[in-house]
């Protein structure tokens, strides 16, 4: 087959998108209930909260690093934001602290990292380990319930228009805030120049600390929204929730086609990522796979996806 | 592009063959026969034997009604197992047995399937702020009473009794306690002399039952709320030198099994995980049947003794 070099690297591009229609197509012969609007939907909702993190993860692994503290920045602030709202503050107030003290933690990641000159998977090891132990501390080891407000059940629960649910919606929303800032602002195109050659962006006038540290406050951000869906969908809050969702979030921006060695890569590969495994999972049940081998074929899958993605390069 | 199509087609081809490893519910599709019902099995996590059995005794026993039993496996994380019961709700099973990973956070699922005309049946543990048409759990209260009885007749009815409580507030903690201190409450040959937590943890059965012979060696009867726990009391009360100490714990771990082989303890209350499982399918069986079911149905249990 004779390719241009231009054709190639495009359909490399398309590579995951080609794999996720591949798979619902295949779903779609082997289930009856995998195409259908509520099924669509259902994954869509189950997909949102691994997407949410992972849009912010696409960013500390576009500057060449890792945010593996997700999973707990996610948990306290579901603590968090449980308590609040136990202790009778209104919802929004609750979801605002969420959030402000998910960027906070993350921006913490990203002054030891820029500032302390911290390897990012240590620093945020480092930081993984001692949120759990803080969202334990607050929340006494025990999930968190009993919440009144009906903002904040919307959130996870609810429906816009009566049939797209909520998470969808605030998913696709962050998803446009992060294809505008990726790429069409100076700080989308610093975060792509600093993963690519850290020396070089400092040498051209990039402030590189700060960007740092502003990709992992948005990761932390994000991680503490991911957090407020969670808990708003599941009516409580668990001090273990999230654990290993760092993976997921990992997982999902590899299988978009970005590179772990940082500056390549896009959003929409994340998102594609994200569904991708949503709708594996969903499919794999609807077929009445077993638990145990769904993780074989979810493994093969993103070998083999990822191995694409390196042959084409060689 | 060669390499492309290779993936689909081996993706393809993992996904052809796994559809055969699981229920064959293709094929059950087109005449859904009443014998050929499908029932889907939400279970916490695979990760630990007690589940493992469980789905075990669920799949047994689907087998012989010739039911499909799909099984989702939730990893004991309370967000994977909502998408786990949403995609049961896609695949229209009339009946969900649900294994909660936690109380409270599937109430919203549970609505959900109801919502759908599902029936929900709990296993094990049950569903906090949503209703089920039926609970399926060890009967506790029955075990804790039992280990009382053992511990009575094994004493002739008379000395001095420790008990270990789990994680105050817990319901097998709770459970397990009523029905312990309800059997021996008018028996005035007996006295329980101490009542400690040590939260169903060995270190703690140990560091507990140390404080508690600093106290008193007059000591003849251990009853803890888990296997866990007695086997720290036994390593506390071997260390003390106390002999004829009869210890009774809960779960029939294997390391109580062989404790009690062993002659360490004097018995363990043994859950039975497969039953409940034959009869979360056994009721799911009744639902489909359009027949009532009881909302409590408690799994007997049983000890086992040298």
């Amino acid at each position: 087959m004779s390719m241009t070099a231009q054709h190639k690297a495009a359909l490399q591009r398309l590579g995951p998108l080609l794999a996720l229609v591949a798979v619902c197509i295949a779903l779609a012969f082997m289930s009856p209930d995998f195409l259908t609007v509520s099924n669509s939907f259902d994954v869509m909702r189950q997909v949102s909260i691994n997407a949410v993190i992972a849009f912010g993860m696409t960013l500390s692994i576009l500057l060449g690093g890792i945010d593996l503290s997700v999973g707990s920045i996610l948990a306290v602030s579901s603590v968090l934001a449980a308590m609040m709202m136990t202790g009778g503050h209104g919802a929004v107030l609750a979801v605002a602290v969420a959030i402000l003290a998910g960027a906070a933690m993350g921006s913490l990641n990203g002054v030891v990292i820029a500032k302390g000159k911290v390897a990012p998977f240590i620093a945020t090891l480092g930081m993984m380990t001692l949120l759990r132990g803080l969202a334990l501390v607050f929340a006494n080891g025990s999930p968190i319930s009993g919440f009144s407000s009906n903002f904040f059940a919307t959130l996870g629960d609810g429906y816009v228009a009566r049939l797209i649910p909520v998470p969808v919606v605030l998913m696709l929303v962050m998803f446009a805030v992060f294809w505008f800032v990726l790429g069409r602002t100076v700080f989308g195109r610093h975060v792509y120049a600093t993963g690519g050659n850290a020396e070089a962006a400092k040498l051209s006038g990039v402030n590189i600390d700060r960007v740092q540290i502003l990709v992992y406050t948005v990761s932390g951000a994000m991680a503490a929204l991911a957090g407020v869906i969670l808990t708003s969908r599941l009516d409580s809050a668990q001090p273990t929730a999230g654990a290993g969702y760092e993976l997921d979030a990992i997982t999902a921006v590899v299988l978009g086609g970005t590179s772990l060695a940082g500056g390549r890569g896009w959003i929409f590969g994340t998102l594609v990522g994200a569904l991708l495994i949503g709708v594996l999972n969903n499919g794999l049940n609807l077929m009445g796979v077993s638990a145990f081998y769904q993780q074989v074929v979810k493994g093969s899958v993103i070998l083999l996806a990822v191995l694409l993605d390196r042959g084409g390069k060689s | 592009m060669t390499r492309y199509i290779a993936t689909f087609i081996v993706t393809l081809m993992g996904l052809a063959a796994c559809s055969n490893q699981g229920p064959d519910v293709g094929a059950a599709r087109p005449a859904p026969a009443p014998a050929a019902a499908t029932v889907g099995l939400s279970i916490s996590t695979m990760n630990n034997p007690f589940f493992v059995a469980l789905r075990d005794g669920a799949r047994a026993e689907a087998k012989r009604l010739g039911i499909n039993l799909i099984t989702v496996d939730a990893q004991n994380d309370a967000a994977k197992q909502i998408a786990g019961v949403e995609d049961l709700i896609q695949k229209r099973v009339p009946v969900i047995l649900l294994n909660p990973t936690d109380s409270d956070a599937v109430a919203n699922v549970v609505k959900e399937a109801t919502a759908a005309g599902i029936k929900v049946i709990s296993l094990d543990r049950a569903v906090n702020g949503a209703a089920v048409s039926s609970h399926i759990a060890s009967d506790n209260t029955a075990g804790g009473k039992l280990a009382a009885e053992y511990l009575l007749q094994k004493l002739g009815g008379r000395g001095n009794l420790v008990e270990l409580v789990g994680i105050p507030g817990s319901s097998a903690a709770r459970e397990r306690g009523a029905g312990f201190e309800a059997a021996i409450a008018d028996k005035p040959g007996v006295k329980l002399v101490a009542k400690q937590p040590a939260n169903f943890d060995r270190a703690q059965g140990l560091s507990v039952m140390e404080n508690i012979l600093q106290g008193t060696k007059d000591i003849q009867g251990v009853f803890a709320q888990n296997d866990e726990m007695a086997l720290g009391a036994e390593r506390a009360i071997a260390e003390a030198g106390l002999k004829h100490v009869a210890i009774v714990g809960f779960d029939a771990t294997p390391d109580a099994v062989a404790a009690v082989k062993a002659g360490k303890l004097a018995a363990t209350v043994q859950q039975k995980p497969e039953l409940i499982g034959k009869m979360g399918v056994d009721t799911a069986q009744l639902l489909i049947e359009g027949k009532s079911v009881e909302p409590n149905i408690p799994v007997p249990l049983a000890l086992i003794t040298q």
